[in-house]
């Protein structure tokens, strides 16, 4: 069983794509979903919206399947929330 | 190498029909396509008509994810090149596709993914946009979708002159195929220039209507904004005949000129120059044009300028050279408007009829033409012109003969 959170990233990758929800698992890479380099920044912007974090350049070339996009974004969301926390 | 060159597929989407058939019979009725403008909130803009493509539904052309990477303005020019391409019942092979030209107008490109883009940032103060904004509003993008779509691998490529946009680039594809540079060409253009900020920009002008378009009326008070687009397919006419293709008409002269005098004022002599230009590239005596469909804007400026024009080319035969401006049914849409016209015009050629000038209510001495009003006239022309002058002096104009 995914978390919520998962599912949702899971679900927000799969409607900026076009794609059925069931297509898009952990294991599915970029290739075997037909996601070519302008799917990937449509994928990051969906994301970035969905989430309100912001992907850095960096980090989003590294990225070439689900697993490594959604472990980057629960870490950015992780990061936001320590960020938000009060001192 | 001279090669005759035959229209064998026209394609159409605008204000008075998405399809050529429909077109034709608006256009030859006289029905306008000019009604309130209901795409966007119009806020506190002082006109309130256009001529938008009533009830347009990009899912009912395109799946979801291809209305993602396509800017209207697009959608529009793979809509008319779908049916221009059937209508010539052209088979593909990849010579085919090699030979092939593509040359598209457009003046204003993805202008409503544009506004929405910096009504994001500026407005809504979001610190991005969306990814696909680039994709969408480059003027080339009707030419690139063409190209996709049915695999063309030749020379494509897209012209922005304003308002001869189309005109330029169907002039363009005509000589590469009498030439020889191309054994087939799809070329016209593709407008959509609804958005709000294009539409203040157009108010501020103050050349656009708060009524209607009404072309060499004494009582026209401006030009009425249009949208949509027309593709035309060109191959050499001799080929045309040995594959058995239908030739709706061919085209036999384009004309070009610059006025160097005014960004927006036009010049007589500048458009009489392109009129002239195109009947001595078609081999012509003035005598033969035998229907102009004018510029015809609905501008004070406009119509005066181009009837001293025709005068000053045609002389004492202008009082019998039949002229209309169609824009006062599909309204002026910029890029796209000559090939609307074109369409319209080849149409006349073919069918003996001549379409009407809408709107038309009092004779204006300044614009003493022989003006089609009101209903279709019946001719049987063989030769005709298609006007376009643009902001910017920059002038194009077609020359068609019938079959």
């Amino acid at each position: 069983m995914l978390d919520k959170l998962t599912e949702r990233i899971l679900a927000t990758i799969a409607q900026a794509q076009r794609i059925p929800k069931e297509q898009v698992t952990l294991n599915s890479s970029f290739a075997e979903l037909g996601i070519d380099s302008m799917d990937g920044v449509n994928i990051l912007f969906a994301l970035e919206n969905e989430f309100d974090i912001t992907i850095p350049d960096s980090e989003a070339k590294q990225i070439q399947g689900v697993r490594e996009m959604v472990d980057g974004v629960i870490r950015l969301i992780g990061r936001k929330e320590e960020g938000a926390m009060p001192v | 190498m001279n090669r005759r060159v035959a229209v064998t597929g026209v394609g159409v989407i605008c204000g008075i029909g998405q399809n050529l058939d429909l077109f034709r019979d608006n256009l030859m009725a006289g029905n306008s396509g000019i009604r309130p403008i209901s795409s966007l909130d119009l806020g506190d803009i002082r006109f309130r008509n256009g001529a938008e493509v009533e009830s347009y539904n990009p899912l009912q052309y395109f799946g979801p994810r291809e209305t993602d990477f396509m800017d209207r303005f697009a959608q529009f020019a793979v809509i008319a090149a779908r049916e221009a391409i059937q209508q010539a019942a052209i088979e593909w092979n990849e010579e085919r596709r090699e030979n092939t030209a593509i040359v598209t107008g457009s003046c204003v490109g993805g202008q409503s993914s544009e506004d929405a883009a910096f009504q994001d940032i500026y407005n809504l103060k979001r610190n991005r946009v969306h990814p696909l904004t680039i994709p969408r509003i480059m003027a080339n993008a009707g030419a690139s979708h063409i190209s996709m779509e049915f695999g063309i691998t030749g020379p494509a490529y897209t012209v922005s002159t304003a308002c001869s946009s189309a005109t330029h680039a169907i002039g363009q594809a005509f000589q590469m195929v009498r030439s020889g540079a191309a054994e087939l060409a799809i070329a016209g253009g593709s407008e959509a220039p609804f958005s709000f900020g294009i539409l203040k920009a157009w108010e501020a002008m103050r050349v656009v209507s708060q009524d209607t378009c009404r072309p060499f009326s004494k009582d026209r008070s401006g030009m009425i904004l249009g949208e949509g687009a027309a593709m035309l397919v060109l191959e050499p006419l001799e080929s045309a005949m040995a594959r058995g293709a239908t030739i709706l008409g061919e085209v036999v002269g384009f004309g070009m000129s610059s006025d160097a005098s005014h960004i927006t004022q036009p010049s007589s002599e500048g458009a009489a120059r392109a009129m002239r230009n195109a009947i001595r590239d078609a081999a012509l005596n003035p005598e033969q044009v035998g229907y102009i469909n004018a510029h015809g804007t609905g501008t004070l400026a406009n119509d005066i300028a181009e009837t001293k024009a025709i005068k000053l080319v045609f002389g004492k035969y202008s009082e019998r050279l039949p002229v209309s401006s169609t824009k006062s049914v599909h309204g002026h849409a910029l890029g796209a408007a000559g090939a609307l016209e074109a369409a319209a015009t080849i149409l006349a050629l073919r069918d003996g009829m001549l379409p009407p000038t809408a709107n038309f209510r009092e004779a204006d001495p300044e614009c003493a033409l022989d003006l089609i009003i009101g209903e279709a006239r019946p001719a049987k022309a063989e030769f005709a012109l298609s006007n376009s002058f643009a902001f910017g002096g920059l002038n194009a104009v077609l020359a068609f003969r019938s079959r």
